[in-house]
């Protein structure tokens, strides 16, 4: 048990060099540095400064030269040096930890909270008014574009109710945290409510609640006896893949309520063309994906009694 | 019943959009990029303009006719690219085995590990804005369900009799992968393709309203929420249709794909 | 009516009906028979011929689209096909108990089997889960199933199929229920494990008085446990006997083409090579019920007759006149 534990971890090095290597060469392309990029906009600089520039930052060195330094970088956590602000870049990102971390949790709580007993209750009454009404919900969550969830939201609870604030982190108390985390949370619960129903009328069909039946339980029991356990086991996996993409999906959220996560970082310097800072939040929000998919996978197998005592 | 009512309102809706992005510029009132009259800014929808007006005075009723052209193209071609490059990949791999299918595993657990709309929007980072790019970005982000699915069918298709059957009889690798692999694997294909459009889209959708995707002024739904959200006080209605036009395309393609899987894909979940 | 003989159960013209899209069909008709205090009953037939449902409707456990559509149900002189979900539950588990053919997704995988045990004596005799667990532990040693305080805490998985049947019965019998049936036990074991799976149950419902109703398509087998066999047919009931009679002189064209089918050892030395004999045709399905004698379509000596007129449950007249020989009937218009 403790062995595949520590195989499962070691798997997620080779994949993060994976990873790593992608970005690097993704980026090590881009037809032009800041320094171009700057030209482009018209500003014209000073052929010199471009110059002094690039060997400053390295640019023009052989790309095994510069991925090296790159690997030994990232080992010892520097994600190198802004172009814009000249901070490293590390430091950037740490600021804005936990708030991409809030947003995420308190989304993915919204959508546990709704999300698990509304597939629950749908499945116990299949047909029923409350299973399509909350199946339409459902599809409808998953259909609706986050920023216009936003939008909306900020328009019905902020400008005209005044509820809450529009944008801003304030003192990253709940009154802030509300609207993004809703914008953010409602796809996640629409998935969830609908595994949830799925796991739930299978199990529901299944024979060992047939032989739960026939022992003589009332389907109160059958039910929190020998189908609420089973369930949780199935929807587990979907709850750990949905928390760890919603860091990647913050993005458009955060931008939107001006939220200070590593979301809103990765787009400024997208467009100030910020290579370092760009790489740096991918490779963060890349690992914390891989992180959380490999927790999930590691407590699958610890939870599901068939795969730990075989 | 509660398939065919999602077949029926999904194709209902997708066929709505379908049509809207074909005959757009026919529906359209105005040209919606030229048209534009500053006297008429920011006006609520009326008798003439029944969407209203933005900020530069253009027809939103006319943009989003427009927009669906481009919503729609970006959906359709990304979504072909996605599946094209998730089959060819996964049913070589599956029938060839060997390293081809470790590479291919390989780097489809790479594009696995990393969020799509991450990837694309690195992508359209190096490649800067437009729609080129983004149908090159959104057409290289999804394939990896794709060729996952495919592949595991070309193996459970291996397994049976048909493959052997036909290399006995002569027949080359290529055409028995035409032949007996590809159709099998069409229904679940066709649901992911399906289901993978409206992702798409919605992704155009937010990468234009970020900025990075359809520059203004092209009427992208996406970046017209972007302009829509100045002004969102004193002319909600911007933000209203172009986002309502997103959702019910989406909406459309959801319950399309949903019912498509209920009837080409019986045993993946989230059934009836 | 005198206690020793009233039946324990008595099933009378059992109806089940099935309701798809195309309309509503009869699953198994005109079923009757009748279970003895401690008496051993077999219901044979193939698969398809309904007889898993109608053990499932004696359990009120039918699902749509299948439902009761007539008959009744009579369990010691009290009529429960109609009773109310609450009393029909009551009985489960504490009177009537059931165990599966497939005792690997029968039990939940989630769960330790002492611990399914157990639940039967905190749900019918209010025991706490201590107690319970002890005395799963104890019903694991009834089963033989060796090292049983170990095994109590091991999960279905980890046993064998044979074992976990093991558990079934042990489920089954926990609460010493007046009736046990037993929804083809054996079907998906070893054959070697059958034998001692069939011993088992023998032998505790003999301690306990467990009347048994046996389901299964294996005539040898049924045959060895029951005293009485009802041989089933598309939902109807084509003959039944005592086991030795119906072995050795079935009456209906079908069970003689059962027991004609039965490889015997020795056959090839008293017969000379032979192939196997079989039964022409195919069992019908449910939408598709023959007209008249459902058997009619695979039966060599069917004539006009059999096509349109439904053959009635009649007694044999036998010379033997003993009790149990009074209780042979068949389905046949030229039985014999």
């Amino acid at each position: 048990m403790a062995s595949f534990i520590i195989r499962r971890l070691l798997q997620m090095v080779p994949m993060l060099a994976a990873i790593a290597l992608l970005i690097f060469l993704l980026f090590s392309v881009i037809p032009g540095s800041f320094a171009t990029g700057q030209q482009d906009e018209g500003l014209g600089l000073d052929m010199a400064v471009v110059q002094r520039m690039r060997a400053e930052l390295g640019l023009d060195d052989p790309l095994h030269v510069r991925f090296g330094k790159y690997v030994t970088q990232l080992a010892t956590l520097d994600l190198g040096i802004s172009f814009r602000s000249r901070q490293p870049v590390a430091d950037l990102i740490a600021v804005r930890l936990w708030p991409s971390l809030q947003l995420t949790i308190a989304s993915m709580a919204f959508a546990i909270i709704i999300g698990l007993p509304l597939g629950f209750i749908a499945a116990m009454r299949p047909g029923s008014w409350i299973d399509l009404g909350s199946m339409v919900v459902a599809v409808s969550g998953l259909s609706l574009p986050k920023f216009w969830l936003g939008i909306l939201l900020m328009y019905l609870f902020s400008l005209t109710l005044g509820w809450f604030p529009s944008f801003g982190y304030g003192d990253g108390g709940l009154y802030h945290l509300t609207l993004p985390a809703l914008a953010l949370g409602v796809s996640p619960m629409a998935l969830l409510a609908r595994t949830t129903r799925a796991a739930v009328l299978d199990i529901m069909n299944a024979d060992f609640v047939r032989t739960a039946r026939s022992k003589g339980m009332n389907e109160y029991r059958v039910v929190v006896w020998h189908v609420l356990r089973n369930a949780l086991v199935l929807v587990l996996t979907t709850i750990g893949l949905q928390f760890g993409s919603l860091l990647g999906q913050a993005v458009v959220v955060e931008k939107l309520f001006a939220w200070p996560g590593i979301g809103s970082l990765l787009v400024d310097s997208v467009f100030q063309r910020d290579i370092p800072a760009v790489q740096g939040c991918i490779l963060v929000i890349t690992l914390f994906f891989l992180v959380i998919n490999t927790s999930v996978d590691i407590a699958y197998k610890l939870i599901d009694p068939r795969i730990r005592y075989t | 019943m509660k398939i065919r009512a999602n077949l029926a309102l999904g194709g209902g809706l997708t066929a709505l959009a379908l049509f809207v992005g074909v005959f757009g510029p026919w529906l359209a009132h105005t040209d919606p990029i030229m048209d534009a009259n500053l006297m008429n800014a920011e006006l609520p929808p009326s008798g003439e303009f029944w969407f209203g007006t933005d900020q530069q005075g253009r027809d939103i009723w006319s943009r989003v006719m427009y927009g669906a052209q481009i919503s729609l193209t970006v959906g359709v071609v990304s979504q072909l690219i996605n599946t094209f490059i998730g089959t060819a990949l996964g049913v070589t791999a599956g029938y060839w085995g060997g390293w081809w299918d470790d590479f291919v595993n390989g780097l489809t657990n790479l594009m696995l590990a990393i969020p799509s709309l991450i990837f694309a929007l690195a992508i359209m980072a190096i490649l800067g804005p437009g729609l080129t790019s983004l149908l090159i970005a959104l057409g290289l982000t999804n394939w990896s369900y794709t060729c996952r699915i495919s592949r595991a069918q070309t193996l459970a298709i291996k397994s049976q009799g048909y493959v052997q059957a036909a290399r006995v009889l002569g027949y080359g690798d290529i055409r028995i992968m035409f032949s007996q692999i590809l159709p099998n694997t069409l229904g679940p294909i066709i649901v992911i393709a399906t289901l993978g459009m409206g992702g798409s889209i919605l992704a155009e959708a937010a990468l234009s309203f970020l900025g990075l995707g359809v520059r203004p002024p092209a009427p992208s739904w996406g970046s017209m929420l972007s302009d829509a959200r100045e002004t969102i006080t004193i002319a909600p209605w911007l933000s209203l249709f172009p986002g309502m036009a997103i959702f019910l395309t989406v909406l459309g393609l959801n319950l399309l794909g949903d019912g498509l899987r209920d009837i080409l894909d019986p045993q993946s979940r989230s059934r009836r | 009516m005198n206690a020793n003989t009233e039946p324990l159960l008595e099933v009378i013209d059992l109806r089940i009906g099935l309701t798809t899209d195309a309309g509503s069909f009869a699953a198994v008709e005109g079923v009757s028979f009748t279970i003895g205090r401690g008496e051993t009953v077999g219901l044979v037939g193939e698969s398809g011929c309904g007889k898993s449902i109608t053990a499932l409707s004696i359990m009120g456990l039918l699902k749509p689209p299948l439902g009761l559509a007539g008959g009744r149900i009579v369990l010691t002189g009290q009529e429960i096909q109609s009773l109310p979900a609450a009393q029909l539950r009551a009985l489960r588990g504490k009177r009537i108990a059931m165990i599966f053919q497939e005792p690997m997704t029968a039990l939940n995988p989630l769960k330790p089997v002492g611990r399914q045990i157990a639940e039967m004596f905190v749900l019918h005799q209010g025991a706490s889960w201590n107690e319970a667990q002890r005395r799963a532990v104890e019903a694991l040693a009834q089963v033989k199933v060796p090292a049983p305080e170990r095994r109590a805490s091991d999960y279905p998985h980890q046993l064998s199929g044979g074992m976990r049947q093991r558990v079934m019965i042990a489920i089954a019998l926990a609460c010493e229920p007046d009736l046990l049936i037993a929804d083809e036990p054996t079907t998906a074991l070893d054959v070697t494990v059958q034998a001692e799976i069939v011993d088992l149950m023998k032998e505790l419902c003999a301690a306990k008085g467990t009347a048994i109703l046996m389901i299964s398509h294996d005539l040898g087998l049924v045959t060895d446990i029951c005293r009485r066999v009802c041989v089933m047919y598309a939902g109807r009931i084509v003959e039944q006997q005592e086991s030795e009679l119906i072995f050795n002189a079935p009456q209906h064209p079908y069970t003689q083409g059962l027991v004609a089918s039965l490889p015997r050892l020795g056959m090839r030395a008293r017969h000379g090579r032979r192939k196997l004999i079989e039964i022409e045709g195919v069992v019908p399905g449910i939408t598709a019920y023959p007209q008249g004698c459902r058997f009619h379509p695979r039966c060599t000596r069917h004539t006009a007759i059999c096509e349109t007129v439904v053959p009635e449950l009649t007694p044999l007249a036998t010379g033997d006149s003993s009790p149990e020989a009074a209780g042979s009937l068949v389905r046949c218009h030229h039985h014999g």
